[in-house]
């Protein structure tokens, strides 16, 4: 995944504010949160001498756009559907107390994380703890991942 | 206790399933020794249409289960199966000195019929029984059905486990869902904090598998062949001396672990065994130390879905767990009775629910292939591309019902959930024996 300093260092670092914060690591940090998009940079886009950094960024930001409304991507090709992260979910324990806490696969639809056709799949993000500007940096699904096919902007 | 998807009884959990094609059903997945039953699928033209709860390799397994089916042959001709069970037969009935091998993938009904098909030959004839497990996890095996070392089931391991040693396994590879199932993730009676705060998992291995990336700072790096050396350091540390490794600290940190744990559970994978080879009595006597501090219980990491049922009945039967012969209504037990040593001398074979030309080393498998195989598979393989018989059988878990007994010793009965025309393993070894 990644990071805001690589980002930054694909931003023209002159602390222009056109894009209305007050420096490119701000902006950086925004990309990276989803709160602002590339082409908000306006002399990144305009000036040709940034070419080669503005096509580099584009191929960096894109994996993130795929990214759900709590920031998880899920990489399918390395899931081993395991479901430790279905078991290891607060919200998925809350949700099925005598299933997913015990171990079992869930029955219900009420629960954020579940295997379908041998591969983890998402639903109900708005129950995720990271879910809107007061979500809480909870990690237990991807910190339970052995093959980090899960992960979090 | 009731159990949660099953109706629980004495003899073990049966699951529920539901009927008819398209529809949404319960089902057993056969793809590894954890028989998972929790497993919604359904299916559509004979392929899997949709699975839930279904891990990976469990995916790839049903995906797999109905393509490359068999058909009745004969030298590669294609015969009529009654044809097939015929010279099936007579090549055993001929035969002095017949190879039975596989059984893991069979339900116990399979392997009861097949054992008494054994016992049948055996009245004329040097049988060998052997299966895959007997030179790896059947070492171990024997070792627990005589009580030597302490098991206990999984259903345990998930209710009182503080501490989970992987030993040369990687259930995230062979076992996808043992972590989040039994041994990790999931809360259990006394484990309510489960991994977050109340339980440890702990990997030996040679390579950081990913069961040892979830197990972070408790991952111990071993040399190949390095088990018994790390054992003795074990027990040294553990009677409070300084151990002769690299890193003693992290020893000592081992031992604090081992020392506060409440309730311990070790699951032994190839990696062990293979590297242990004859000093399994090491590993005892780690147990019976670790024992005398807390309590600590083996489950071995079997492969196959019914590994564990045909270790039963052949050591119920004879007292050891592979690599048996019998004739004239005695068993023998020996290295030489197994089918690494009976390849190169017996003159037939019954493969029955594996393939043991792809499994076995090269060796082996070329001294096979020379002898006349009867191979009674569902799919194709390298056994049924070579063999002299080959008859096909129904599905374990999909079209044939019965019991399986899960890794830890749970009998687990299931029922069919496609409707097959196919004999089941057990149907054609009864033919067989009466065609003998």
């Amino acid at each position: 995944m990644v990071s805001a300093m690589e980002i930054y260092m694909l931003l023209p670092k002159t602390n222009c504010k056109k894009c209305g914060l007050p420096t490119c690591m701000a902006f950086a940090v925004g990309l990276l949160g989803r709160q602002k998009k590339v082409d908000e940079c306006t002399p990144l886009i305009e000036e040709k001498k940034y070419e080669a950094k503005l096509k580099k960024l584009r191929e960096v930001m894109a994996p993130l756009e795929n990214a759900s409304e709590t920031g998880l991507i899920i990489h399918p090709e390395k899931c081993f559907g395991c479901g430790n992260c279905v078991v290891a979910c607060p919200v998925n324990v809350a949700a099925e107390p005598t299933r997913t806490a015990v171990g079992l696969g869930p029955e219900g639809d009420k629960v954020i994380l579940r295997v379908e056709d041998g591969v983890v799949v998402a639903n109900n993000l708005k129950e995720c703890r990271r879910f809107g500007p007061g979500g809480t940096q909870c990690n237990a699904c991807t910190a339970t991942c052995p093959s980090k096919a899960i992960e979090f902007v | 206790m009731q159990c949660l998807h099953c109706d629980l009884s004495e003899q073990g959990h049966r699951v529920r399933l539901g009927e008819g094609e398209g529809e949404k059903q319960m089902a057993i997945c056969t793809g590894c020794s954890l028989l998972c039953e929790d497993i919604v699928a359904s299916f559509e033209n004979g392929s899997l249409k949709h699975a839930k709860n279904l891990c990976r390799r469990g995916h790839g397994h049903f995906q797999a289960a109905l393509t490359e089916r068999t058909r009745p042959l004969i030298d590669g001709e294609q015969v009529a199966v009654d044809k097939a069970i015929e010279r099936a037969a007579e090549i055993l009935k001929s035969a002095k000195r017949p190879l039975l091998y596989g059984w893991s993938h069979c339900t116990q009904q399979a392997q009861f019929a097949g054992m008494a098909l054994a016992e049948k030959l055996g009245t004329t004839a040097e049988v060998t029984l052997d299966g895959a497990s007997s030179f790896c996890e059947g070492i171990l095996m024997e070792r627990i059905l005589a009580g030597k070392i302490s098991t206990c089931t999984l259903d345990d391991v998930r209710n009182y486990a503080d501490t989970s040693i992987f030993w040369g396994s990687d259930p995230s590879s062979s076992h996808p869902r043992h972590l989040s199932r039994f041994s990790y993730y999931p809360r259990g009676e006394k484990r309510q904090r489960s991994y977050e705060e109340e339980r440890t998992c702990i990997a030996v291995d040679v390579r950081r598998s990913p069961t040892a990336q979830l197990c972070s700072n408790y991952y111990f790096r071993l040399q190949s062949g390095g088990d018994a050396q790390f054992m003795e350091a074990v027990l040294a540390v553990l009677d409070g001396k300084i151990p002769k490794v690299a890193d003693k600290k992290k020893m000592i940190e081992l031992a604090t672990i081992l020392k506060k744990t409440e309730w311990g559970a070790i699951f032994p994978g190839p990696g062990l065994i293979y590297s242990l080879q004859d000093k399994m009595d090491l590993f005892e006597q780690l147990l019976a130390r670790l024992n005398e501090i807390t309590s600590f219980k083996v489950v071995p990491m079997l492969a196959d879905c019914n590994a564990r049922g045909f270790n039963e009945l052949l050591f119920e039967k004879t007292g050891h767990a592979g690599s048996v012969s019998i004739q004239g209504g005695s068993a023998a037990y020996s290295a030489e009775h197994s089918v690494l040593a009976a390849a190169k001398k017996c003159d037939a074979v019954l493969a029955v629910g594996s393939d043991p030309l792809a499994d076995l080393p090269i060796g082996t498998a070329r001294a096979l292939a020379r002898q006349p195989i009867i191979a009674i598979d569902p799919r194709r393989s390298l056994t049924t591309d070579a063999a002299k018989v080959v008859i096909p059988s129904a599905l374990t878990g999909l079209e044939a019902g019965g019991t399986a007994v899960r890794m830890d010793g749970v009998k687990i009965n299931f029922e069919p959930i496609m409707k097959s025309e196919l004999l089941t393993d057990e149907q054609i070894l009864v033919r067989i024996m009466e065609a003998i």
